[in-house]
């Protein structure tokens, strides 16, 4: 890109800054396969228009796909959409959508590692692209809770089914929700936090 | 109709540890960009030197004025950074990948014309006081 003058990078709007006060920030993931509607539920409730963070992936750091013998080394640019919440004057809450592929999550630092917990978004169209998700979050020891998006057109089964559908535990919360709308995706987040602040609650 | 079945996993006995982002040319000199010469240019060619620790997350502040000999590139992150901004702003704003914005950053930080806040994570859980103030700051959207 042109850097010729540090003048022609577009920052954030005034009203975007946050205040000199914020000292601590703290992430949430949401993960899901291609199309779920992670940036739809990121947008929804983010304070601020979804920005895009990328990195990029060669073939040699990561092991993806053979090139056949190729010559030239394969690039692949995975982008993370993200929202941004403000709790308080010194508090700040980032939303991240993730790719679904954990062969994506190592490419930012500390990614889940990091985060307060998850929320695995899920479309009954396609229920078995969450399988791996939800297997390595399990396996990570990462908190999370299932969030259904209502697709129009999408099967509809008793929570029960897709509880058991999906093997989750009694204990992880699962909520239908509408990514589309800022009340619902507020609510998923809450009941992530509802969640965390009762495995808190039990282990204090 | 039935739902496909997925199948319950454990954890894993030792958590398995994120591996570091790799450097920015892959480890072999070759820089997988649109505009490779150019990340050559910012990110120096100390390609295995030490990088700042730096999470997503990270809150950036600038703490003094851009010298004359700052790369635009960093000029222009002083530039965003006057109010605090997390690193992935920073990587979005100026449209480099996550990995070459913790490089510049680690120089900015080394010659402290920036200031890093580090992230609240989960390791340094369970702190009820910072979940029920998510969950206030929540309540009010």
């Amino acid at each position: 890109m042109d850097f010729k003058s540090s003048e022609t990078v577009p920052g954030p709007r005034t009203e975007d800054h946050l205040p000199h006060t914020t000292t601590a920030a703290v992430k949430i993931v949401i993960v899901g396969g291609f199309g779920v509607g992670k940036t739809t539920m990121v947008g929804s409730v983010s304070e601020i228009r979804p920005l895009t963070t990328e990195e990029t992936m060669t073939q040699a750091g990561i092991g993806v796909d053979d090139d056949y013998g190729s010559e030239t080394k394969t690039a692949t640019t995975v982008a993370m959409d993200f929202g941004r919440i403000s709790i308080t004057d010194q508090l700040v809450l980032y939303l991240f959508g993730t790719p679904g592929q954990e062969r994506f999550w190592f490419l930012w630092n500390g990614l889940f590692e990091g985060a307060l917990g998850a929320v695995v978004l899920v479309d009954t169209r396609r229920l078995e692209v969450s399988f791996d998700v939800i297997g390595r979050l399990e396996e990570r020891g990462v908190p999370f809770v299932v969030a259904v998006n209502d697709f129009p057109d999408g099967p509809r089964y008793p929570m029960d089914d897709l509880r058991e559908a999906l093997d989750l535990s009694e204990e992880i919360p699962m909520v239908k929700c509408d990514a589309r709308r800022r009340a619902s995706s507020r609510d998923v987040l809450m009941t992530l936090m509802r969640f965390l602040h009762s495995i808190a609650m039990a282990s204090a | 109709m039935s739902p496909p079945q997925r199948r319950r996993r454990t954890p894993r006995a030792a958590p398995r540890q994120e591996k570091p982002a790799p450097p920015p040319d892959g480890g072999n000199g070759q820089v997988p960009t649109r505009d490779p010469e150019r990340l050559y240019v910012v990110t120096g060619q100390t390609g295995d030197g030490d990088r700042a620790e730096l999470d997503l997350v990270t809150l950036i502040v600038t703490c003094a004025d851009a010298p004359p000999s700052a790369q635009p590139e960093q000029s222009a992150l002083l530039r965003l950074c006057r109010a605090p901004m997390s690193v992935a702003e920073v990587s979005a704003y100026l449209h480099l990948p996550f990995s070459v914005v913790t490089v510049l950053l680690t120089e900015l930080l080394t010659a402290e014309l920036v200031q890093a806040r580090a992230p609240v994570v989960r390791a340094e859980l369970p702190d009820r006081s910072l979940l029920e103030a998510v969950m206030h700051g929540l309540q009010k959207l």
